[in-house]
């Protein structure tokens, strides 16, 4: 699903390498945690397999595809295949729940048949059915990344990659969305996730990847936030 | 599915930059009215140019049969085989000339059809009445002078013209105004270009919350950049659209009616409707291809993949 073989990432103009060396693989359905504090590559690592950057040594295949290999204007199709969500929602503000879905469909060029069918089975699989008219506005923190991961997924994505998703959100409702993001894995989705919180973490139990200052310093089968604490 | 949604685009980014879009179009329309003012001059010149005036520096022009009637230099009647064998001898002979060309009475009667085409003078005319003449180019045209002191006043000959010396003046009037008008032209060509940059940059800004999404979800470059690119070109072609008015209004008011040329000036044969028509074309597809180019090489900037 996601292959990195020595991996170095050096952004123009610094000097420090965000990435150095790093080769891993995560395989299909597979749940994966990403950790690491603030500024050490857990970003660049997420943009490399959206292919919004490239690496500076080595390869990064995704999806089978060697995404340096990959030209400019096939990037869009291999896209079409990941879903993203982040800490942030990014969720467009006139447009209401249903549309904010719809959209994901309608710049793919989906016809509005498949639109008005996929919408409303998304939005209940993350439990929003009903709020399909409300505008983003109206929505607590917890509902507009449920509408957000509903954006992600109503692609049937193979792969889904969440940047801090529950950066914004109280613990509790944080619970809810890691469980919607378990129960999306288990459709056979494989889910990489970048996040800070150390309670999900030790919680879930999954595969825990740590970076520090661009390496890769631990990965463990069913692991917790960190070792000492 | 897809152009109603590429459409809706259009117009909420066209409406968001209001003030933005209006600078486009007038720039545009300014530009494009020149341009086509500029096209048109140079059409009028060369209407009144006839079909000799590039080709030739003198003209002798023979005496016809009603000349012979009306004009003192053709007392000894109209002109005659002979003579006619005569002058061509001697013009080749001379040394200033470069090319001698004959034009009968019914070659003369096409061209000056075809300068004068719906003139009311031109209508009453017969190919009799017509000069036949010989276009000399000369090797300088200075030498007009010795042209004309060799056969003025020569049997058969009705007059030696310069040809240059008539209109020259006024040519060069509205070639110095043309060149004015282009420049002014390339000035607002150069503005439109950056104002639609600038629009196009803004709007991709404001709307990058939408394009950044987009992007996320995998739609194609294009897809993307389409709606930027047909609000620029939406914006040209209502310029384009304008400039026409512009130059339709332009013809109506200077030739036609309000001052009127065509009658003060009843000599000059004025472009037609069709040399404006013509240009109409040529206008609307540039105000649409040329700012949907310039969204479209602002955006590889602003737009990547």
């Amino acid at each position: 699903m996601i292959r990195f073989d020595n991996v170095s990432k050096v952004y123009p103009k610094q000097n420090r390498p965000a990435l150095r060396d790093v080769s891993l693989e995560v395989e299909k359905g597979e749940f994966v945690f990403l950790v690491g504090s603030s500024g050490s590559g857990k970003s660049t690592f997420l943009r490399l397999i959206l292919r919004e950057e490239r690496c500076s040594h080595g390869q990064v295949h995704v999806l089978g595809k060697d995404l340096a290999r990959l030209s400019n204007w096939k990037v869009p199709q291999m896209r079409r295949q990941l879903g993203t969500v982040f800490q942030d929602f990014r969720l467009l503000p006139n447009k209401t729940v249903a549309e904010n879905v719809a959209f994901a469909q309608e710049v793919i060029g989906k016809s509005r048949g498949e639109i008005r069918k996929s919408v409303p089975q998304v939005l209940d699989l993350v439990g929003l059915g009903g709020k399909e008219d409300r505008m983003p506005g109206e929505l607590s923190g917890g509902e507009q990344q449920r509408v957000a991961i509903a954006r992600a997924f109503v692609n049937r994505p193979k792969l889904l990659i969440a940047d801090e998703p529950t950066g914004n959100l109280d613990p509790q409702t944080s619970v809810g969305i890691m469980k919607l993001l378990d129960r999306i894995n288990r459709t056979g989705t494989t889910v990489v996730m970048a996040t800070h919180d150390q309670n999900i973490v030790d919680q879930m139990r999954k595969r825990v990847i740590e970076l520090e200052q661009g390496r890769l310093v631990r990965d463990q089968a069913r692991g917790v936030y960190g070792y000492q604490h | 599915m897809r152009a109603q949604f590429v459409l809706s685009e259009i117009g909420v980014g066209l409406r968001r930059n209001l003030t933005m879009t209006f600078a486009v179009i007038v720039s545009v329309a300014l530009s494009l009215a020149l341009f086509g003012g500029s096209l048109l001059m140079s059409d009028q010149v060369n209407t009144m140019k006839g079909y000799w005036y590039d080709k030739v520096n003198v003209s002798v022009f023979l005496c016809n049969k009603s000349d012979a009637e009306s004009d003192p230099n053709c007392a000894k009647g109209a002109v005659t085989e002979d003579q006619k064998k005569q002058i061509l001898a001697d013009l080749e002979e001379m040394s200033v000339v470069e090319k001698v060309t004959h034009e009968s009475q019914d070659e003369a009667y096409k061209h000056y059809k075809e300068q004068f085409g719906d003139s009311p003078l031109a209508s009453s005319l017969t190919p009799d009445q017509m000069q036949e003449s010989y276009r000399i180019k000369l090797k300088d045209p200075e030498k007009y002078q010795v042209i004309a002191t060799a056969f003025d006043g020569r049997d058969g000959v009705q007059s030696v013209q310069d040809q240059k010396g008539i209109l020259d003046n006024l040519f060069e009037l509205l070639n110095g105004m043309n060149w004015a008008a282009r420049a002014i032209m390339a000035l607002m060509l150069v503005v439109a270009l950056m104002l639609i940059v600038n629009t196009v940059r803004v709007s991709a800004f404001s709307r990058r919350r939408e394009t950044g999404i987009m992007r996320l979800v995998g739609a194609s470059g294009f897809y993307i950049q389409a709606p930027f690119i047909m609000e620029a070109a939406v914006a040209g072609l209502i310029g384009g659209g304008v400039a026409c008015a512009f130059l339709v209004i332009a013809r109506y008011f200077i030739i036609d009616h309000g001052l009127a040329l065509s009658e003060k000036l009843n000599l000059i044969n004025f472009i037609g409707w069709d040399a404006v028509l013509t240009k109409l074309p040529l206008i609307l597809a540039t105000s649409l291809l040329m700012p949907a180019l310039a969204a479209f090489f602002a955006l590889r900037k602003y737009l990547k993949v």
